[in-house]
C-alpha cells in the first residue's frame, strides 16, 4: 500500500474490519472499568467478564484471542483486589475450555448454552477460590465464591442478549459485500 | 507482518493458550514474590482510572438514586409511621442530650477542663469499588492539594468506615472495616471491656478477644480503642449484635456497601502499617 497516491478505496472498509475485530476486547475492557463503579455489589468485576469472554470464545473466537483474555484478566486482577494472576488463569482456562467445545456449544439452543455457562462458571469460582487458598495459604470462606458464580450465571442471559444482537448485527456487515 | 508459513503460524497458535497460561502462573508467583509491584501497578492503574470514574460517577449516582426512590415510594407509607415513632424517640434523646451537655459544661467550669483540639479532617469521594470477591475496599478519588497518607482514618457521616492503605496521587483506597485483613482494636463503651473488631468480609465484622468473663451484652456500643496507637479512642463503630450460632458481631453505623463520601482525618498517628510503608517514602512529599 505504500506507492497508493491516495487512499485505497477499501480504507473504509478495512477500519471497518478493525474495529469489529477490536470490539469484543476492548468492549469487554470498558464494562470491566465501568462494573469497578460504586455499585454496591462486591465482585461485580469478575462476574461480569466471565459471561462476556465466553460468549466471544465461544460466538467468536478469532476476536478474542488468548494473548486478548491474558490482558484482560491482568485488567481484572488489577481492577478488584484480587491476589495478582488469579483471574489470569482462570480466564484463560475458561477461555480454553469454551474454545475446546465450541464447535459442540454453537449448536446448542439458548437454555442448554445458559446451563453450560452455569456449570463454567460455578467451576471458574471452584478455581479461583483454590487459587486464592493456595496463594494465601489460608481457606478463604465459600460464600463468596459462590455469590459470585451466582451473579455471574446470573448475569449471563442479559449479556447474551445484547451481545448476540451485536453479534448478528456484525455477521451480517460481514456478509453484505 | 512478519510472513509465517502456514503450518508454522498453526503451530503458534496452538502454542499461545499453554504459553500464557504459563505466563500467568508466573504472573501470580510475580504478585507474590514482590507484592509491592502489584500494589504499585494498582495505584498506578486506580490513578489513570481516576479521573474516569469522576466523571462517571454523578450520572451514576443520580440513575441509582432515582432508583432508590422509586423503591421508597412503595413503602411510603411505612416509612412515615416508622419515621414519625423515631422522631418522638429521638426528641426525648435530644432533651437528654441537653440536658447533659449543660451539666457537662457546668462541669468543665469547675475543672479546669482543657478540651480536645478537634481533630483536622478532608472529605473525598468514593468513585469505585476498590474490593473484590475476597476484599472489600474502596477507591477515593483526590483532588491534587490534599494531602493524604496511609493510615489516616475513614469515617462516613455515621462512624468508622476504614483505614487508608494505598495512596497514589490522583487516588487513595480505603480498606474498610468489613474487610477479612481488618483488624480494629474496639472498646465497648459501657462496659470499657477492650476486644478486636475482626472482618469476614461479610457485612457485619466479628467482636473477639474479649477479656474473660466480660460477654459484650447485645446492642452495646463499640467505639475505636487507642490501644495499639492507630486510632484515636471513642470513634463510633457500631453496636453488638448476636448471631443465633452464638457469635458476637458488630453491626456497623457506617453503610460499607454504599458509601459515597468519607471524611478522612489525620489524628497524627502512625501505629502498626504494611512494613513496606518503612521501605517506601512517603507519597505525594513533592508537593
Amino acid at each position: 500500500m505504500v506507492g497508493h497516491p491516495e487512499p485505497s478505496p477499501g480504507l473504509l472498509r478495512r477500519l471497518d474490519d478493525m474495529a469489529r475485530a477490536a470490539f469484543p476486547a476492548t468492549g469487554t475492557a470498558l464494562l470491566m472499568v465501568l462494573a469497578a463503579g460504586p455499585s454496591g455489589v462486591p465482585g461485580l468485576v469478575p462476574a461480569a467478564t466471565l459471561p462476556c469472554i465466553i460468549f466471544w470464545s465461544v460466538f467468536r473466537p478469532g476476536a478474542m484471542p488468548p494473548p486478548a483474555v491474558f490482558l484482560l484478566g491482568l485488567l481484572q486482577d488489577l481492577l478488584t483486589m484480587a491476589p495478582l494472576g488469579t483471574g489470569v488463569v482462570t480466564l484463560l482456562v475458561a477461555h480454553g475450555l469454551a474454545v475446546a467445545w465450541r464447535r459442540f456449544l454453537v449448536r446448542q439452543s439458548f437454555m442448554f448454552v445458559w446451563l453450560a455457562f452455569c456449570a463454567f462458571s460455578a467451576g471458574m469460582a471452584l478455581l479461583g477460590w483454590l487459587l486464592t487458598a493456595l496463594l494465601a495459604w489460608d481457606l478463604p470462606a465459600p460464600a463468596p465464591a459462590l455469590h459470585q458464580a451466582a451473579l455471574s450465571a446470573g448475569l449471563y442471559p442479559a449479556f447474551a442478549f445484547v451481545l448476540s444482537r451485536i453479534h448478528g448485527v456484525m455477521r451480517r456487515a460481514e456478509e453484505t459485500p | 507482518m512478519i510472513r509465517l508459513s502456514i503450518p508454522l503460524r498453526q503451530a503458534l497458535a496452538r502454542l499461545s493458550l499453554p504459553v500464557l497460561i504459563a505466563a500467568a502462573f508466573g504472573t501470580m508467583l510475580l504478585g507474590k514474590a514482590d507484592a509491592l509491584l502489584a500494589e504499585r501497578a494498582r495505584i498506578a492503574l486506580a490513578d489513570a482510572l481516576a479521573p474516569f470514574y469522576a466523571a462517571f460517577a454523578e450520572p451514576a449516582r443520580a440513575l441509582r438514586d432515582a432508583a432508590e426512590d422509586m423503591q421508597r415510594l412503595l413503602v411510603l407509607r411505612e416509612e412515615n409511621a416508622r419515621l414519625r415513632e423515631e422522631n418522638e424517640r429521638l426528641r426525648r434523646w435530644q432533651a437528654a442530650a441537653l440536658a447533659l451537655e449543660a451539666e457537662n459544661a457546668m462541669l468543665r467550669r469547675q475543672l479546669d477542663f482543657v478540651p480536645e483540639r478537634a481533630p483536622a479532617f478532608h472529605t473525598a469521594r468514593v468513585v469505585a469499588d476498590g474490593g473484590g470477591v475476597y476484599a472489600r475496599a474502596v477507591l477515593l478519588s483526590i483532588p491534587p492539594e490534599m494531602q493524604v497518607r496511609r493510615g489516616q482514618i475513614a469515617l462516613d457521616e455515621r462512624g468508622f468506615a476504614g483505614r487508608v492503605t494505598e495512596v497514589g496521587t490522583r487516588s487513595a483506597r480505603v480498606l474498610l472495616a468489613t474487610d477479612m485483613n481488618s483488624r480494629i482494636p474496639v472498646t465497648l463503651e459501657g462496659s470499657r471491656v477492650r476486644a478486636m473488631l475482626v472482618g469476614t468480609n461479610g457485612a457485619r465484622p466479628r467482636l473477639q478477644h474479649w477479656s474473660e468473663g466480660s460477654r459484650p451484652a447485645e446492642g452495646e456500643r463499640v467505639v475505636t480503642s487507642a490501644e495499639g496507637v492507630s486510632f484515636p479512642a471513642g470513634l463510633p463503630v457500631g453496636v453488638v449484635r448476636w448471631t443465633e450460632g452464638g457469635v458476637a458481631e458488630v453491626e456497623l453505623f457506617a453503610r460499607t456497601d454504599r458509601l459515597d463520601v468519607v471524611r478522612l482525618f489525620d489524628f497524627g498517628l502512625g501505629g502498626i502499617l504494611p512494613p513496606e510503608a518503612i521501605a517506601r517514602p512517603e507519597p505525594r512529599a513533592r508537593r
